[in-house]
């Protein structure tokens, strides 16, 4: 099914049926990536299928690394020979690629990593979703380092979140992740993509700690892993300079948070119970809200912040609801990382109670807890593979509410 | 210093941070005289790994990236792939290359990838103290071999070649002028090239490996105890066998290969636009 569509306003594309891993490929298609390494992982992998062909179409490079490991070296490497960059991975690949990121974020090297996470530890469970890697993705290279990390809850969010990862990782030369899950990746639904390459911006100079220019031409650059000034020479062994360079790699990123942050609420204004939610539990949270408020038909959309597609309700009557008694909004946070703690504290401060329902052991939760001292945070974990039901939400909820 | 070599080192970034009598010093002289021979300053990037050797081109004033320990050989295929009509010069040791990085070197060998590798070996991993690489001999007492060691040694070049690479050659820090002839047709052979370097370690490996810390007497050593590679020839116990050991320029190249259906699927996919609009 596919039709010419000029919905969501001011953006034209073509509006088609897909799923959510061939939204990221054809996203990363449309953002410029014309390089692509990878190495074969479910749930990911219709990602370096789709992009094994969609690569040689687009006149760029496909290549099926020997590793996970090689495959983000791979990037990097491209990178710097002037093409933008992409690997998709999901959870064991990812923990093997940790090590590259920690180099790419000390070397500013812009590469895009889309994880589609699974269950784990270990081997876990390869066809089961999970957001267990929500803090994996922040800390899973060693030492001191900022990472930019998207968090998608629709196919339109895995196709514009992968677009604007190229746009971040570009603007602050860091490597920025596109945490997907499996639910996202294999669902399909409708999606707005575009035609041709969008044109996207180097960063400024300002946002750069040791600014080399791509290989061969004539820079004599110098990409080291090793601390360094900003010509590239090591300073590992200087203690004040070193001291300086970590703080510089990541202030650029800590520094510039409200030109990262993308932060959604609904029925905020007046609600005195919020759910806090990221990437695919995001969509339960949306239909419980919806329960509460009685909201039948779907959503409008229109374009927002950065210029991405966002989701409008009406607000509904509300009285056919057995909730309808909860004062309940939902804040749905895009960008994870970095912490957007002012966003969120402007729009949940208010609220007594904050629910923070994840497909995990309860990690993200800690994060709101800190920020919002305020408010009472109330973890609501679910692990094994399946996403929460918005009855079960708001079961959870109305317990504690009432008790 | 030489002329040659102030026009390609950054003094600012001087002295190396190299032991005296280190063999890397032969290393940067032999690679920067056969860049130099080439006039392709500009055109040739330098990737090293982890370790002395991959501290070599970091002294060049040239394109260098000095990547993760063992990875060299992955972050050099994707910026060769990225750049198919440039050349990518990889420094790499025995432990780099064999140990932590096998899997890289095993896969860029298969694909016949079109990059100059030269490996620094010097039986040891002399960075981190004197631990035993996969290239010590067996038997030898190191920090982590207390007892001698019985891991069995590869042989560099000889397991590049078994793996597919192309060129391969060997020879020792006595040998800089073949070295640096080699590394001028290793960068020029379009294929995989694989240049083993007999290095010198005094510090770490050279009481245990040659009972002197003196780096001439060991020199000396690679001078005497070297046997020119002859085709068909079983060479004598005990010597290092130094030469081209093989050039071969049948065998195609990988960048070749996907440029070519690169440049097929393009032509299919005009034709198929074309047919469309009649």
């Amino acid at each position: 099914m596919e039709a010419n569509a000029t919905s969501s306003k001011g953006r034209s594309g073509r509006k088609s049926i897909m799923q959510g891993n061939e939204a990221c490929a054809k996203g990363a298609v449309y953002a410029g990536c014309r390089f692509f390494a990878g190495y074969p992982i479910t749930p990911s992998t219709e990602i370096i299928e789709l992009l094994s062909e969609e690569m040689m179409n687009a006149g760029g490079v496909f290549i099926q690394m020997e590793d996970e490991i090689a495959s983000a070296c791979a990037i990097c490497g491209a990178r710097w020979g002037g093409k933008k960059a992409m690997t998709a991975t999901s959870g064991p690949g990812f923990t093997l690629m940790q090590e590259t990121i920690g180099f790419a974020a000390v070397t500013e090297t812009p590469v895009v990593i889309v994880n589609v996470q699974r269950g784990g530890p270990s081997t876990g469970q390869p066809t089961m979703s999970s957001q267990q890697d929500i803090y994996q993705v922040r800390y899973g290279s060693h030492g001191d380092y900022e990472i930019i990390a998207l968090a998608p809850s629709s196919v339109q969010e895995m196709y514009d979140f992968t677009v604007r990862a190229f746009e971040l990782s570009e603007k602050f030369r860091t490597p920025v992740v596109v945490l997907a899950d499996e639910v996202v990746g294999h669902m399909r639904e409708k999606v707005i993509v575009y035609e041709g390459e969008k044109q996207i911006r180097a960063g400024h100079r300002s946002y750069v700690v040791s600014p080399q220019e791509d290989f061969y031409t004539g820079g004599n650059s110098m990409v080291e892993g090793q601390l360094h000034d900003e010509y590239g020479r090591r300073i590992g062994h200087l203690a004040q300079e070193s001291g300086q360079f970590i703080r510089s790699i990541n202030r650029k990123i800590t520094d510039h948070i409200d030109e990262i942050a993308d932060v959604d609420s609904f029925f905020m204004e007046d609600a005195d119970v919020a759910i806090v939610a990221y990437g695919s539990v995001a969509r339960p949270a949306t239909s419980a809200v919806r329960l509460v408020k009685g909201i039948k038909e779907e959503a409008e959309e229109k374009v927002g912040r950065f210029g991405l597609i966002k989701k409008v309700f009406s607000r509904g009557k509300g009285t056919e609801s057995p909730y309808s008694h909860l004062k309940l909004g939902l804040v749905k946070v895009n960008s994870v990382w970095p912490f957007p703690e002012a966003e969120i504290r402007r729009l949940a401060g208010h609220c007594k109670y904050v629910f923070v329902p994840e497909m995990n052991i309860g990690k993200y939760y800690r994060e709101i807890e800190r920020c919002l001292p305020e408010c009472r945070v109330v973890s609501l974990p679910k692990v094994g593979g399946e996403l929460h039901k918005p009855k079960e939400l708001l079961a959870e909820i109305e317990r504690v509410v009432t008790a | 210093m030489n002329r040659l070599m102030e026009r390609y080192l950054k003094t600012d970034a001087l002295p190396t941070l190299f032991c005296p009598g280190c063999g890397n010093g032969i290393v940067q002289n032999a690679a920067i005289a056969a860049v130099d021979r080439l006039g392709m300053r500009q055109d040739i990037a330098c990737v090293s790994g982890i370790g002395c050797s991959s501290w070599i081109p970091c002294y060049f004033a040239m394109d260098v990236m000095h990547t993760t320990h063992g990875r060299a050989l992955a972050f050099a295929t994707g910026l060769k792939l990225a750049r198919p009509e440039k050349e990518v010069l990889v420094f790499t040791g025995d432990g780099d290359c064999m140990a932590i990085g096998g899997n890289h070197l095993l896969h860029a060998c298969r694909r016949n990838i079109d990059m100059c590798v030269i490996m620094v070996n010097n039986y040891i991993y002399g960075m981190t103290g004197g631990q035993k690489s996969p290239a010590t001999p067996y038997g030898l007492t190191t920090k982590t071999s207390p007892w001698g060691s019985y891991d069995e040694p590869l042989q560099g070049a000889e397991l590049a070649m078994d793996l597919g690479a192309t060129y391969a050659a060997r020879w020792t820090t006595a040998h800089p002028a073949q070295l640096s002839k080699s590394i001028e047709a290793g960068i020029k052979h379009k294929g995989f090239a694989f240049i083993e370097v007999i290095s010198q370690c005094p510090t770490q490996s050279g009481k245990e490996l040659y009972g002197t810390r003196d780096a001439a007497k060991i020199v000396q050593y690679f001078k005497e105890n070297s046997w020119s590679y002859k085709h068909g020839v079983k060479p004598p116990e005990g010597k290092i066998v130094v030469g081209v050991l093989r050039h071969d320029n049948d065998k195609g190249e990988f960048t070749e290969k996907m440029l070519e259906k690169q440049k097929a699927v393009q032509s299919s996919r005009s034709r198929k636009k074309g047919g469309e609009g009649q």
